[in-house]
């Protein structure tokens, strides 16, 4: 019964403010407070016309657009090499690909503004998208390395025997039994990038700033529901994307296989 | 026997510090059938990867028709492969495994659609077309593997286990199709195995492996009655193996007792091992020629007959098979005679 509690509350505490959120969005007065006094979509309104909203949704879908399409790439080859190949200091290998996940944000966005400055770069997005690449790159290995270790080697033996070259091997039978681990990457990598701030609040500026930023720039200069409404959105965004991966890849087969 | 399509000329494969197959050398002929039998670890399956080429020799040649093929890729030596695992891609319907080995040869799509059915019919799975292999028994799996090595019509078909993956009744009944259909497409096969049964069934010719080396090479017949070495002589068929000293041409002494042995020339004075299979060893009421005594040590019935395990007087151990029902009560601790018929010894190098 107390465990039944404790566990309401856990649920209540993780889920409030998210709740809170959505509710404010649609307060009718220019004040973030709750309850809400009322409903109403203007708001929702003014995410939508609010121009650079609009600028960094734009820059939000490029960043996080490149930056999957490289890393997918390079972290399925890397879960390869780290599961199959020939090599030295495997060890060292996957903990430096994986090393993104435990180095605070505020260091990498500081190693990444200072690298930016000395290539000159801090004007172009070219520096969001590096090191968004960096910051997905752990959960694409991640996710694609249990599909690879699933994989039986002498599928791939068996297409060799049949006639296949190595390229061949790879297109017809690695790359589709290694789908589902594909798509989990897809997906984390999206919704990591998508929710990226600290790092890309070092590294942007205002025209090339992704939306988390933009939010963030926001609320600094305004405290209207404006922000909880495109919160509400992004929540929404997110919400339907894992449920859709969910229910089409199985989730949970993905991350508890090992 | 004519042809030679595969040949290995002094294959060596280490891994590591292992020498897994070791100065292997080895002629495979045209349309012929091929064991290569042996325990787990003697190298048997490697030495099918090296004609696979799956893994390159550490020293030597392999040969295709003629050709040096050492450093030629799996996918470019046009061979067939059956895998233990059967190795049937989970990503496509059984046709479209059959297929694969046509569709790499680029095979026009029309003939592709006829052969696959010609090979799934083969294996009696025309039926089957649509399904995937995860939906299938491990017989029809097997099968599947086998039409899907067999359909390019490949040089040579290679057999990694295929029947240690079913029950025992289904093993039997896929062994006799294997054969047929072996012998039906008349395709030269390497046939891997630790099941001597499976190897005396299947082969025209067996290769006994132990320790990276071939022992003995030679027709099942063969093998099973003249075995070159103890080792074969023991894993061909549970045998006897007798220690004792040549006192002539055609005597051993063994625990006390001159044992006449006319199966082979023997050289006066020479330590001799002498095996025995146990279904030549027959119980006797009274003494004679080559009888011995011996102690019941262990009694296995089987139905049919009883395995009979018995120690000399020296200790040495022999087993013998008395057809049931036997003719008199047998006890552990009992003592028995036993005649072991000159002609039935096996001289051992």
């Amino acid at each position: 019964m107390i465990l039944r509690l404790v566990v309401a509350a856990l649920l209540l505490f993780i889920t409030l403010p998210t709740v809170v959120v959505i509710a404010v969005s649609f307060n009718p007065t220019a004040i973030l407070s709750f309850p809400p006094s009322g409903l109403s979509l203007r708001w929702y309104e003014n995410v939508l016309t609010y121009p650079q909203f609009q600028r960094a949704a734009v820059n939000s879908l490029v960043v996080t657009g490149a930056a999957v399409a490289l890393a997918l790439p390079v972290g399925t080859l890397a879960a390869l090499a780290l599961e199959r190949g020939r090599l030295r200091g495997r060890n060292a290998w996957a903990v430096l690909l994986l090393s993104p996940l435990v180095v605070p944000g505020v260091a990498a966005g500081l190693g990444f503004l200072i690298l930016a400055a000395a290539l000159g770069l801090l004007r172009s997005r070219s520096v969001l998208i590096a090191a968004h690449v960096a910051l997905v790159l752990p959960f694409v290995v991640r996710a694609v390395w249990v599909s690879v270790r699933n994989l039986d080697p002498a599928l791939e033996r068996a297409a060799a025997s049949l006639g296949a070259a190595p390229s061949h091997v790879f297109r017809r039978v690695t790359l589709p039994l290694l789908k589902p681990g594909l798509f989990a990457a897809l997906l984390f990598a999206v919704v990591v990038s998508l929710n990226e701030f600290v790092v890309s609040l070092f590294i942007s500026n205002r025209v090339t700033e992704i939306l988390p930023v933009a939010m963030f720039t926001y609320v600094v200069n305004y405290t209207d529901p404006t922000i909880a409404a495109l919160s509400s959105l992004f929540i929404v965004a997110t919400f339907v994307v894992v449920w859709l991966a969910d229910r089409y890849l199985d989730l949970a087969r993905v991350f508890l296989q090992h | 026997m004519t042809t030679v399509v595969v040949e290995l000329r002094g294959c060596t494969r280490d891994y590591g510090a292992v020498r897994a197959v070791d100065a292997l050398d080895l002629s495979v002929h045209e349309s012929e059938f091929l064991a290569l039998l042996g325990p787990s670890g003697c190298g048997k399956t490697t030495t099918l990867n090296l004609i696979a080429g799956f893994v390159p020799p550490t020293a030597g040649r392999v040969f295709l028709d003629g050709d040096d093929v050492t450093d030629r890729p799996p996918h470019l030596r046009g061979l067939g492969m059956v895998f233990q695992s059967y190795a049937l891609f989970p990503h496509l319907s059984v046709r479209e495994n059959v297929a694969f080995g046509l569709r790499e040869r680029r095979v026009p799509a029309r003939e592709i659609e006829r052969r696959v059915g010609d090979a799934l019919e083969l294996v009696r799975l025309d039926r089957a077309g649509r399904q995937r292999p995860g939906e299938l028994s491990g017989g029809m799996q097997q099968r599947v593997a086998l039409a899907r090595a067999l359909v390019y019509r490949p040089r040579v078909l290679l057999l990694d286990e295929p029947l240690a993956a079913l029950d025992k009744k289904l093993r039997e009944g896929m062994r006799d199709e294997l054969r047929a259909i072996q012998r039906s497409v008349g395709i030269t096969t390497i046939f891997v195995t630790h099941d001597q049964a499976e190897a005396l069934g299947l082969s025209d010719r067996i290769a006994v492996m132990n320790r990276g080396r071939i022992e003995q090479l030679g027709a099942p017949r063969e093998i099973y009655e003249h075995p070159a070495t103890r080792f074969v002589a023991d894993f061909i068929g549970a045998s006897t193996v007798l220690r004792g000293r040549a006192v002539a041409n055609d005597r051993v002494a063994v625990a006390g007792v001159t044992l006449v042995v006319t199966s082979g020339a023997l050289s006066s004075g020479a330590d001799v091992e002498l095996a025995i299979r146990p279904e030549r060893v027959q119980l006797v009421p009274g003494g004679g020629d080559n009888v011995v005594e011996a102690r019941v040590e262990g009694l296995v019935y089987q139905g049919a007959q009883t395995e009979l395990t018995a120690r000399l007087r020296d200790d040495q151990r022999v087993l013998a098979l008395v057809t049931e029902p036997a003719p008199a009560p047998l006890e552990v601790g009992q003592t028995v005679r036993l005649h072991l018929p000159a002609d039935a010894f096996m001289v051992l190098a």
